[in-house]
């Protein structure tokens, strides 16, 4: 969706800072995301960009010792503020995780269990097609359709990030935060995983954490990269990978550290 | 340097030998024990299965009994029995004079009578005829039978006189003394004549006690567990709960006990020597124990499953009750039923509150009064009787059997219920 040539700002974070007990994990975080591209975050183990992931869809409220101060505003609405609903905020911003985390029920149930808990089936003959999209989405229906009613747990690791893929996607998210959602596989899975994440950019907002630049290269038209707490560069990721402006930017993208 | 380095080598492994060797004769050691328990229980246990019966001719003569020659079933249940039973007794020897008689009586149970008129009862057609009646045999003749009684002791240290040896003895060879499976062990109470003592009453009030204890102690430590681990905050008091917590399944029982005894029957004023109160002690006890499994099974469920099920927007309320709650369970039902076990072996807090009290009769509820099986081997362990000694046996394998099953239970819980995750 552009207007005047330019992409929507789908989520912007402003100062934002979070705390574990006293150690401060990230400092003055501003960043604009915008509506249907894929953003990248990147930078060494430790840096923050999880962390920073997790602010969206406020998944930092389940550590008791972890603080967000700062604004984070989605749809013109600051999510940090007291009014919030977290459950609607997950139900517009769904999450896959590092490590493929099916539901231990049927492939079924996983996908339905989203859309059952918020009410957006009426039937069954309903639920039915929101299963069926969803997995087509996730490119993983031609593989399950006759297996719908086996444990989740059954499949292939690549199978099953591409379960929690739909999953996430079943309840139609607005954004899909992914963190790190291929470090747990093979290349070939992980291509298919790639290919899919270009395909679901034409409905959904992505942003992607990832310890991989070949990987961030590849799919993002856009990289934030962060270290030790703090957003050094951001912007393109043509930009980012070819000419950054920061040198730490230029010595990690080179392999001098990290 | 060399040989140094041989040397040292050749230690380690000899070192790893003497360890082995000590964890194998310990082990050994252990084995023994239990082989050594097991063996002495059964060997004095095992013939308490066994009863030993006299088998005696009874004329249910009509006047006697003073019935007509017609007589209703009400009749029949007024009629004197004490005439007859006695008679068929003294028939045995028709020459014994007034103390041989009543050492003849002495032979069989004091239900003797009950017997011979049950059998008139069952069968109304034997008026007026004779019949062979089955009869008890007092605790201390099947002792005798069993051959676990010294017969070479001189006849004042005895209880078995020798007239009645030797009536006995005519008895074996003609055939009239019979040995059968004890049913009357699992379907009488308690009594003071050991031939007659069963485990009814105390086995029904072990099962009423634990219903009691599981219906109390499950909902309540469950619903602690799930809020302690799933929703309190983790700060100084709630610490401070959890170390109380390990500490109450520390505490002795005998100290529930007088828990119960000071408030559930002084302040309650609930009725003393039931299950009811029994099952309230227990559950105090079992508390701590299911708390403890609960949380341990809670803790054992990913993280990655509350964070999917929270990341697709359901509650914290939900996400509990949907998946970590479901996932925890086997844990927690196996910890549940080895709390129970627990109670169910436990007699301190039993004595205190009164359930050692001499019950002969079964209960039918939790509100009346009983024994259970551990007190029972307690009250039975402290009578003089030579005919309890194997009672007592009988009923700690009653008692194990029991706990035996439970565990197994829990552990088929276990391994069947248990989901896996990748």
């Amino acid at each position: 969706m552009k207007k005047n040539g330019v992409n929507m700002i789908k989520i912007s974070a402003k100062n934002v800072d979070v705390f574990y007990g006293k150690k401060q994990a990230l400092f003055n975080i501003n960043l604009d995301i915008e509506e249907n591209q894929v953003t990248a975050l990147i930078g060494p183990s430790g840096c923050g960009k999880s962390t920073f992931l997790r602010c969206l869809n406020r998944m930092n409220d389940v550590i008791d010792i972890c603080k967000v101060q700062g604004e984070i505003v989605i749809n013109d609405f600051n999510i940090n503020d007291k009014g919030c609903d977290v459950v609607r905020l997950r139900e517009k911003i769904g999450m896959v995780f590092q490590k493929p985390n099916p539901f231990p029920k049927t492939l079924y149930e996983n996908i339905s269990y989203g859309p059952s808990i918020h009410g957006m089936a009426q039937s069954k003959q309903e639920m039915d097609e929101i299963v069926e999209i969803s997995l087509k989405k996730a490119a993983l229906w031609e593989e399950v359709k006759d297996r719908l009613h086996e444990p989740g747990t059954g499949l292939s690791g690549g199978q099953q990030q591409r379960l929690c893929i739909a999953r996430a996607i079943s309840v139609q998210p607005e954004v899909i935060l992914m963190d790190e959602p291929c470090s747990a596989l093979d290349p070939i899975a992980t291509a298919q995983i790639e290919e899919l994440i270009d395909e679901l950019k034409k409905e959904h907002t992505i942003i992607i954490v990832t310890h991989s630049m070949a990987q961030a290269a590849r799919v993002s038209q856009r990289t934030g990269f962060f270290h030790l707490g703090e957003l050094i560069e951001h912007g393109l990721t043509d930009k980012i990978f070819k000419n950054p402006d920061n040198t730490k930017t230029q010595d990690y993208i080179t392999g001098r550290f990290g | 340097m060399n040989k140094n380095k041989e040397k040292l080598l050749a230690k380690r492994y000899s070192s790893e030998k003497r360890f082995q060797f000590l964890g194998k004769s310990a082990i050994f050691m252990a084995l023994l024990f239990l082989a050594f328990f097991i063996f002495k229980i059964f060997s004095t246990g095992y013939t308490a299965f066994q009863k030993t019966w006299l088998i005696v001719p009874v004329n249910f003569d009509v006047e006697t009994m003073y019935l007509d020659a017609n007589p209703s079933k009400e009749d029949l249940e007024d009629a004197d029995y004490f005439e007859i039973s006695l008679q068929s007794m003294f028939n045995l020897d028709k020459n014994a004079n007034e103390k041989q008689q009543n050492e003849l009586k002495k032979m069989v149970s004091y239900f003797f009578e009950r017997e011979i008129k049950q059998e008139l009862i069952n069968d109304p057609s034997l008026l007026g005829k004779t019949k062979e009646i089955y009869l008890t045999a007092s605790d201390d003749l099947d002792q005798v039978f069993k051959g676990n009684y010294p017969r070479d002791l001189p006849e004042k240290q005895r209880r078995v006189t020798d007239y009645q040896l030797k009536i006995f003895d005519q008895l074996v060879e003609q055939g009239k003394v019979e040995s059968k499976f004890n049913l009357s062990f699992f379907t009488y109470p308690d009594s003071r004549e050991a031939e007659l003592a069963g485990i009814a009453s105390s086995f029904m009030g072990s099962i009423f006690s634990i219903l009691v204890c599981l219906a109390i102690a499950f909902p309540v430590a469950v619903l602690a567990a799930i809020y302690l681990e799933e929703f309190a905050p983790k700060n100084r008091f709630t610490d401070f709960i959890e170390v109380n917590i390990n500490n109450l399944a520390a505490v002795p029982s005998i100290v529930f006990g007088l828990l119960g005894l000071g408030i559930l029957l002084a302040v309650f004023q609930l009725p003393r020597s039931t299950p009811l109160v029994g099952g309230i002690t227990l559950s105090l006890m079992t508390l701590p124990t299911i708390i403890i499994a609960c949380r341990a099974s809670l803790k054992a469920v990913p993280p990655s499953i509350r964070e999917a099920a929270l990341a697709m927007g359901a509650s914290r309320m939900q996400t509990t009750m949907h998946h970590t709650v479901p996932l925890s369970m086997p844990g927690t039902l196996s910890g549940t039923i080895i709390g129970l076990a627990q109670a169910l072996g436990e007699t301190a807090p039993l004595i205190l509150i009164g359930m050692v009290a001499f019950v002969n009769t079964i209960p039918g509820s939790p509100m009346d009064p009983a024994a259970s099986l551990p007190v029972q081997i307690y009250i039975w362990a402290e009578s003089a009787e030579r005919g309890f000694v194997e009672k007592v046996s009988a009923c700690i394998m009653v008692l194990l059997g029991f706990l035996i099953i439970m565990n197994l239970f829990a552990q088929i819980i276990r391994h069947k219920f248990e989901k896996k995750w990748s």
